[in-house]
């Protein structure tokens, strides 16, 4: 391929994309300057960038990791409705709409939308805004580098993005298995621009880990020993341990990746005595962590959310947090199930089939405790409580044939089937996605400072249920019926289109309640005067959140609270109020620029590597590392809120 | 142990989260060495019909490798005990001679990958070359950037004396310079004196 | 933050040096089984590893509680279930995969 030395090869033909692609691109063009123009005529730039931007308030990070998740999730559900659609029209004579290549772009970009910038960007948006509140503290350990993680993952997210319009984006897949995804077969830019938007907000989200795990255990407010911590900090606090153990994994594996691609290296061709299989193992040995790393912190939501909504504390809280830890370290030892097919033989399937079915008993037992808390509880059955109900269905269902999966055998008839891709959705959808909706709902007044309307979310929730038991079950029958997965096209004969029909069916369910959820949105926000959470508690809460305003003051509690049981929240409630609280300035960190500048560098560094521009990709390493040093040469990063200013605030 | 009487003070012991932080990350950083350490394992005998390790790498030079990192450990032991006795002056030499012998380190590795690849033995020729490059060019870079951040560091330790911030920068530079040797005792071990032999 | 001593760093660097040219010398000097002198090797760099842990890192003398053991030894414990993981995994693939070169 010819490369130029100014734009490497970057030619104008990047830019021609098919009708699809270019009125998303036009759309969004379109939206920019829609935002842009409202910006300036309402003169909020410098409110934008002061109050949201450059702030290293977690509080405002986690809204904004919101904002850009809500974005991406858009984008993966139309991802998902195409592919829907393209499975019913592309049967016999007829190929649907869809070109292979634009499918292999859709089904890859689907995934890898979902899994690193919907998922794990809603849950870092959650563990963000709520962490910090429920261990007592002002800020996380590291608030810079928490404003850093963020750049770097909207970084990750704009390069998906631009995919869409400059060039194409990967096919090989939301893993990228070589030698498919190797220089020889895949020899444009879209693996690379996979590789980089995945290698660059991996960076943040361990950097995130890092910064979460010191400020969980160095920042609990005083009394607040681990047994006596929230079991959504627990499940966080274990969820970080994976990921800053399972992330370098990544960070190592898709760099020999882009060693094979830039520089022609042989860690996974086929020939010179590289391995392909070697990248399939070290990628799962990240991959299985990584869905732990997704459905934990769910866990941890609907283990705040029962107790509330049942006023009943949770049951067995130590064998929730024996669970916790004994499925993080399982969670490490089952990795191979993801490729029990490609032929490591019996002894190895066994041993590491029988560690995959073992993790079913600790879920398991977390799940009785669910159900436990609610046995003879109050039971509000508000729309976070329903999609607790729903996960309980559908995340069992996808749990138990998971189990049955462990079975290598049964494993070798439904590997790579559809029977596969609706065991994956029923507990990413059944337990990370509903945990999710039920965690915002529930911490919406106290991130918004207004309640959600609750009619709207139980309708969506319904919507969401049964539209997926109306997507999914039809794939779990054809998988046993023999449809694989990642298929454009099939023939009449097999008998699949009913349950194709059924599924898109299914998925436009799904929509609606996508569409009831956002109604609820804008109109919780229209009548947010009526909504409004005057008190700081809308639910009976437990724990210390709850103890702040809604939203909280940006320092979040003008007194570190002391805490001396579980639940501290609800005793703190119920006792008599101590007397005139007493005030000390308090630190603070100032804004900072740095971590836009790093992010929008690492955006260039990654463009430019991807379209071998040399001078850019150097540039914009060296502008990184300038950025570093410039920071660590600022002195000027923190002040002091006055007592003054604190008294004005509490209202006292 | 009541864990309450042991709790810092959530906000104001900047230095110990820092450090306790930044060793966090060095865990880190062994996984991804231990990744790099796992394909070397796994491809270090795919020569595809090119020299084995034994034929091409020199213990001998390797050793010499060692000792000079070895040796840049203990100054930079020797620099951070300077901190205490508030002398800037003896760190900053003592520092300069821990950059020294890193840049000879890294002029070694260089020299070394040079041999190699006049030999017809550069990174593409197979698996095995391809393994070995990375794993000892990623330690490099790590070590290229410990001297990047003693040129810093040390600087500030320079202009502004040795301020609490200073301090606990310093500390981490020495654990990651640290952290850096015991790295390298693992890969002289692994890929010389047991993968060459 | 734990501050070192002379004494420890000069502990440390001359068990370096010693152990890191007794394992030289071993293998270069021995003509035992292959097996045999790469344990030794091993074991050379776990005993000189636990010194520049202790001497240099201060490992084990952070006060209570010792987060900074609990997460190395972590690490410890995930790099050997990888590494040893992958090389099982590798081998038995290889072995029921890959062509047979004579």
């Amino acid at each position: 391929m010819q490369e130029s030395l100014l734009f490497g090869r970057l030619t104008l033909n990047a830019f021609k994309r098919d009708a699809i692609e270019t009125s998303v691109g036009v759309s969004i063009l379109i939206g920019g300057i829609a935002i842009i123009a409202l910006l300036t005529y309402y003169k909020k730039w410098k409110w934008l960038w002061s109050d949201w931007l450059t702030s290293l308030d977690h509080k405002k990070i986690g809204v904004m990791y919101l904002i850009v998740s809500a974005l991406m999730l858009f984008k993966g559900v139309v991802d998902a409705l195409m592919m829907r659609a393209q499975q019913v029209l592309s049967v016999g004579d007829s190929f649907g709409y869809l070109s292979s290549p634009h499918y292999q772009q859709l089904f890859t970009a689907h995934g890898t939308t979902m899994i690193f910038f919907v998922a794990m960007g809603l849950v870092f948006a959650l563990i963000n805004f709520i962490i910090p509140l429920q261990i007592g503290a002002r800020d996380v350990a590291f608030p810079f580098l928490n404003s850093l993680s963020f750049w770097l993952f909207a970084a990750g997210s704009i390069l998906i993005i631009v995919s869409l319009n400059i060039g194409n984006f990967s096919g090989a897949g939301w893993v990228a298995y070589p030698p498919l995804s190797g220089i020889e077969y895949s020899p444009g830019v879209g693996i690379d621009y996979w590789i980089w938007s995945v290698q660059i907000s991996g960076a943040g989200t361990l950097l995130s880990g890092v910064n979460f795990l010191v400020t969980i255990l160095k920042m609990r407010c005083p009394g607040m020993t681990l047994m006596r911590m929230p079991l959504f900090v627990w499940t966080t606090l274990v969820t970080l341990v994976l990921i800053i153990f399972a992330f370098p994994i990544l960070t190592a594996t898709t760099g020999m990746l882009t060693l094979d691609r830039l520089f022609g290296t042989h860690f996974f061709t086929s020939d010179f005595g590289g391995n392909p299989m070697m990248y399939v193992n070290l990628i799962w040995a990240w991959g299985h962590p990584e869905v732990y790393i997704l459905v934990l912190p769910a866990f941890g939501i609907f283990s705040e959310i029962v107790p509330v909504f049942s006023e009943k504390r949770i049951f067995g809280y130590v064998s929730m947090v024996w669970a916790i830890v004994v499925i993080a370290f399982l969670s490490f030892i089952v990795w191979l199930h993801h490729f029990f097919t490609m032929g490591a033989g019996a002894n190895v399937n066994a041993f590491f089939g029988f560690m995959t079915m073992i993790i079913a008993v600790p879920t398991g037992v977390k799940i009785f405790n669910w159900l436990f808390t609610m046995l003879r509880g109050k039971i509000h059955f508000t729309s976070p409580m329903l999609w607790f109900m729903g996960f309980v269905i559908i995340f069992t269902i996808g749990g138990m044939d998971g189990v049955l999966m462990a079975v290598a055998p049964v494993d070798f008839q439904v590997h790579n089937s559809l029977f596969l891709i609706a065991h994956f959705h029923s507990v990413i959808i059944g337990g990370v996605v509903f945990g999710l909706f039920a965690g915002f709902t529930y911490w919406w007044p106290k991130i918004f400072g207004y309640k959600l309307n609750d009619k709207l979310g139980e309708y969506a929730a319904f919507c969401w249920i049964f539209g997926f038991l109306l997507a999914f079950i039809p794939l779990y029958i054809l998988g046993l019926m023999g449809a694989t997965r990642r298929l454009d096209h099939y023939d009449p004969a097999t008998g699949w289109f009913p349950f194709f029909a059924i599924a898109l069916a299914g998925a436009l369910i799904i929509f609606l309640g996508i569409g009831l959820q956002l109604y609820q949105v804008f109109t919780s926000f229209k009548n947010r005067k009526e909504l409004l959470d005057t008190t700081g508690d809308p639910w009976n809460g437990r724990t210390l959140e709850w103890s702040t305003a809604s939203p909280p003051p940006f320092y979040n509690f003008a007194v570190i609270p002391e805490v001396h049981e579980r639940d501290p929240f609800w005793s703190m409630k119920h006792k008599k109020k101590q007397g005139r609280p007493h005030y000390h300035p308090i630190h603070m960190p100032k804004n900072s620029a740095v971590g836009i500048f790093i992010g929008v560098f690492s955006f260039l560094f990654g463009f430019g590597a991807i379209w071998h521009i040399l001078w850019l990709a150097a540039v914009s390493g060296v502008g990184i590392v300038a950025c570093v040093i410039a920071r660590l040469f600022n002195r000027d990063t923190d002040f002091h809120v006055s007592v003054e200013k604190i008294q004005r605030i509490e209202g006292r | 142990m009541k864990e309450s009487e042991h709790f810092p003070d959530p906000h104001h012991d900047v230095s110990a989260n820092t450090v306790f932080g930044f060793w966090v990350y060095l865990m880190t950083d062994c996984i991804l060495f231990a990744t790099l350490f796992a394909a070397y394992a796994v491809l270090k005998d795919g020569t595809f019909g090119g020299p084995s390790a034994k034929e091409i790498l020199i213990l001998r030079d390797a050793l010499w490798m060692t000792l000079v990192l070895a040796a840049s450990a203990f100054t930079c032991g020797i620099a951070s005990l300077q901190i205490a006795q508030n002398n800037v002056k003896k760190l900053a030499f003592w520092y300069g001679a821990t950059f020294l012998l890193g840049f000879i380190f890294i002029g070694m590795v260089g020299d070394d990958f040079d041999r190699l690849i006049e030999l017809g033995n550069g990174w593409q020729a197979n698996a095995f070359l391809t393994s070995y490059f990375t794993l000892m060019g990623t330690h490099a870079l790590h070590i290229a950037f410990g001297l990047l951040f003693m040129i810093v560091f040390v600087a500030q330790a320079i202009r502004w004396g040795f301020t609490p911030m200073v301090v606990r920068r310093l500390h981490c530079l020495k654990i990651f310079w640290f952290f850096s040797y015991l790295i390298w005792i693992f890969m002289f071990t692994i890929v010389y004196l047991i993968g060459a032999t | 933050m734990e501050q070192g001593t002379f004494r420890a760093y000069s502990a440390g660097f001359i068990g370096s040096l010693l152990l890191t040219l007794a394992a030289y010398f071993t293998v270069v000097g021995s003509h035992g089984p292959k097996l045999g002198i790469d344990l030794a090797v091993a074991a050379f760099a776990v005993v000189q590893a636990a010194l520049v842990l202790y001497f240099y890192l201060d490992l084990g003398k952070e006060s209570k509680p010792h987060w900074n053991i609990t997460v190395f030894l972590f690490m410890v414990l995930v790099t050997v279930l990888i590494v040893a993981g992958s090389i099982w995994i590798m081998y038995h693939l290889n072995y029921n995969l890959m062509p047979k070169h004579s």
